[in-house]
């Protein structure tokens, strides 16, 4: 018994065999078929975008007023529109300002709701009471009417509907954020980073923000699908991009007294908008899933 | 359940009054000179300065918003500058025919919603549940002012099955009493105008609530999956009861509650989707109000306008909590 050892061993784990839990999510994800094919539509969407100028057969803001209101054919995929445009190159040019208003609005509320939501959570007291008390009130809103009312004041334009689209959705990620941080805050990670005499700023960097990543996320994506239909919207009532602007929501309202003679001219932006939505819709389930599956309601 | 309704109601005086704050501001954040900007470049300096008495606009800040508080708690929402009538009278007949189209949507909403809902959750992993949850993603990625402009096109003027504008016939129209015209109608006994207001509401009542549809259906689903796995439904299903009771009966009463809180919320919600299935449909709510309102530059009753919708929204939210702690007692206790 006497030359018994009590030997530690060290623990050896090779570099690879560590599977991060970013890794885990993505395995996850990529075998939900459902994602995956919201991530093809999106990845698709994307390539469009970047390489409108080479995919677009036409200029979108040039057209022939004798060839208006043509149907589908193999010159015009998507036939053209009262002005005799070519509706296929204006979907085309469409996809660049959806996706740039749905992703930098959604950045723009992210970043804004983290802030907040990170200075609520951790000191409390009146900063909590008052940054809550705002979303409380922004959130007495429905939000397009929030959106109708900033663009009523800052005047209608695509900046200001993105500004607008930004601002009405602050409150949602700013409370997913203030609620993180109050069960963490409780962690004992957390307190031991405290007891140390670690200082807020690098506690709030490097501790809290990187464990609510996850459902920020997931929000996001399921953030821009809204954001995109709010910026539709918000074009279809003439308060966000102007003339000779593609968006698909201005493209519909416009086209919308020939749609008996066109229909064309309405189906297809507004295709585009729909395929857009559902696959920004269609990855963020399969995230929420994959990365966080306590949010799975 | 008391003390519990009297610390809710009163958690909305703060909000109601951050809410006259921000509709207070619409008008006075319009940057450079707010008359200027809504008589337009070429109006005469005369006229610029008596809008700018008209709206008070030449009273430091803090009197304008005790006035104006004033001014909406007697009931007074102000002068619509378009048409120079009381924006209070005016808006009733636009209040009574949103709530008439919301109350319709929402009726499609719940029975469609909730019944794909139980369905799904019931036959889990059958064709109907996949096509079901199919089609509910869909619903719920669809820009409702598309399907409204779809529906239009199909069905009322391909197919001629259903009209696409309007709440009556305007050959034959319905004599107002309550303003709600499905009452109207049937108070008047006037049965083929009754049809006509009902023919009137299908397309724009099924774009409206198409998005609460599919989210009712989807939450019901999954509330219901998850009640189905508890043990009282076994000792249920285990003591001999027909599946359908199981379900109907036992299963839904606890499924119930997320599901509520969402029908509450979507009904909110509905209020500001109304905006555009009414500007599509030609419908003469208070969305289309607003909507005229801004191509009018009408600020008065752009304010208004969002004033009382939000505060139904708050009210009906109100209403939801209050439900909501007397279904789950144990709410009240957090």
């Amino acid at each position: 018994m006497a030359d018994t050892q009590v030997q530690t061993v060290p623990l050896q784990v090779k570099d690879e065999q560590i599977i991060s839990p970013w890794r885990e999510a993505w395995r996850a994800l990529r075998k939900n078929k459902l994602a995956m094919a919201g991530l093809g539509i999106i990845l698709f969407f994307v390539v469009v975008a970047v390489f409108a100028p080479i995919i677009a057969p036409y200029p979108y803001d040039e057209g022939e007023l004798v060839m208006k209101n043509k149907p589908p054919s193999e010159e015009h995929w998507f036939g053209t529109d009262y002005n005799g445009r070519d509706v296929f190159s204006r979907v085309v040019y469409g996809a660049r300002i959806s996706l740039w208003v749905g992703t930098f609005s959604v950045i723009g509320s992210v970043v804004a709701g983290t802030v907040l939501g990170l200075l609520a959570g951790y000191y409390g007291k009146w900063i909590d009471t008052l940054i809550s008390r705002i979303f409380d009130i922004m959130l007495a809103f429905p939000s397009i009417l929030l959106a109708i009312a900033i663009v009523a004041i800052l005047g209608p334009s695509l900046q200001n509907a993105l500004l607008a689209i930004a601002i009405i959705n602050i409150p949602t990620f700013g409370r997913l954020v203030r609620s993180r941080v109050l069960s963490l805050k409780e962690e004992e990670f957390v307190m031991a980073a405290r007891a140390i005499g670690m200082k807020d700023s690098r506690i709030l960097m490097q501790h809290i923000l990187p464990n609510s990543l996850a459902p920020i996320i997931v929000t996001g994506t399921m953030g821009i699908a809204t954001a995109i239909i709010e910026a539709a919207a918000l074009g279809f009532l003439g308060l966000g991009a102007q003339p000779p602007e593609p968006e698909w929501g201005k493209m519909l309202s416009d086209s919308r007294q020939y749609i008996q003679k066109a229909p064309w001219t309405v189906i297809f932006p507004g295709l585009s908008i729909m395929l857009t939505v559902l696959g920004f819709n269609l990855i963020g389930d399969g995230l929420r899933d994959a990365l966080d599956p306590r949010m799975k309601n | 359940m008391l003390s519990y309704s009297i610390r809710r109601i009163l958690m909305l005086i703060p909000v109601l009054l951050g809410m006259s704050i921000v509709v207070f501001s619409i008008i006075r954040a319009i940057p450079g000179d707010p008359a200027l900007t809504i008589l337009g470049e070429k109006a005469s300096p005369k006229a610029i300065e008596d809008l700018r008495e008209v709206l008070g606009l030449n009273n430091p800040w803090y009197i304008q918003y005790f006035d104006y508080l004033k001014q909406i708690l007697t009931g007074d929402l102000g002068v619509s500058l378009h048409s120079g009538a009381s924006i209070t009278q005016e808006i009733m007949p636009y209040l009574a025919a949103t709530t008439e189209l919301t109350i319709v949507s929402m009726l499609f909403a719940v029975i469609i919603g909730v019944n794909a809902g139980i369905l799904s959750a019931w036959k889990q992993n059958s064709w109907f549940d996949y096509c079901a949850m199919l089609i509910a993603l869909i619903g719920v990625s669809m820009p409702i002012f598309w399907l409204g402009l779809m529906e239009q096109w199909f069905f009322a003027q391909e197919l001629k099955w259903l009209p696409s504008v309007g709440r009556d016939n305007s050959r034959n129209p319905v004599e107002a009493i309550t303003q709600f015209y499905i009452l109207d109608t049937i108070l008047a006994g006037q049965w083929d105008q009754l049809w006509e207001v009902i023919k009137h509401l299908i397309l724009p009542g099924v774009a409206l609530g198409t998005i609460p549809m599919a989210i009712i259906a989807r939450i019901t689903r999954s509330s219901m999956l998850e009640v189905m796995r508890a043990d009282y439904v076994r000792t249920a299903r285990a003591k001999g009861l027909a599946q359908f009771w199981v379900v109907y009966k036992h299963a839904l009463k606890n499924a119930m509650i997320p599901v509520l809180t969402v029908i509450g919320l979507q009904t909110g919600l509905l209020l500001g989707g109304a905006v555009l299935t009414e500007t599509i449909f030609g419908w003469p709510g208070v969305g289309r109000y607003i909507f005229t309102a801004i191509g009018n530059r009408d600020y008065p009753v752009i304010q208004s306008g969002i004033l009382v919708i939000a505060t139904i929204f708050v009210l009906i939210n109100l209403l939801v909590d209050l439900l909501y702690a007397y279904i789950d007692p144990r709410i009240k206790y957090r």
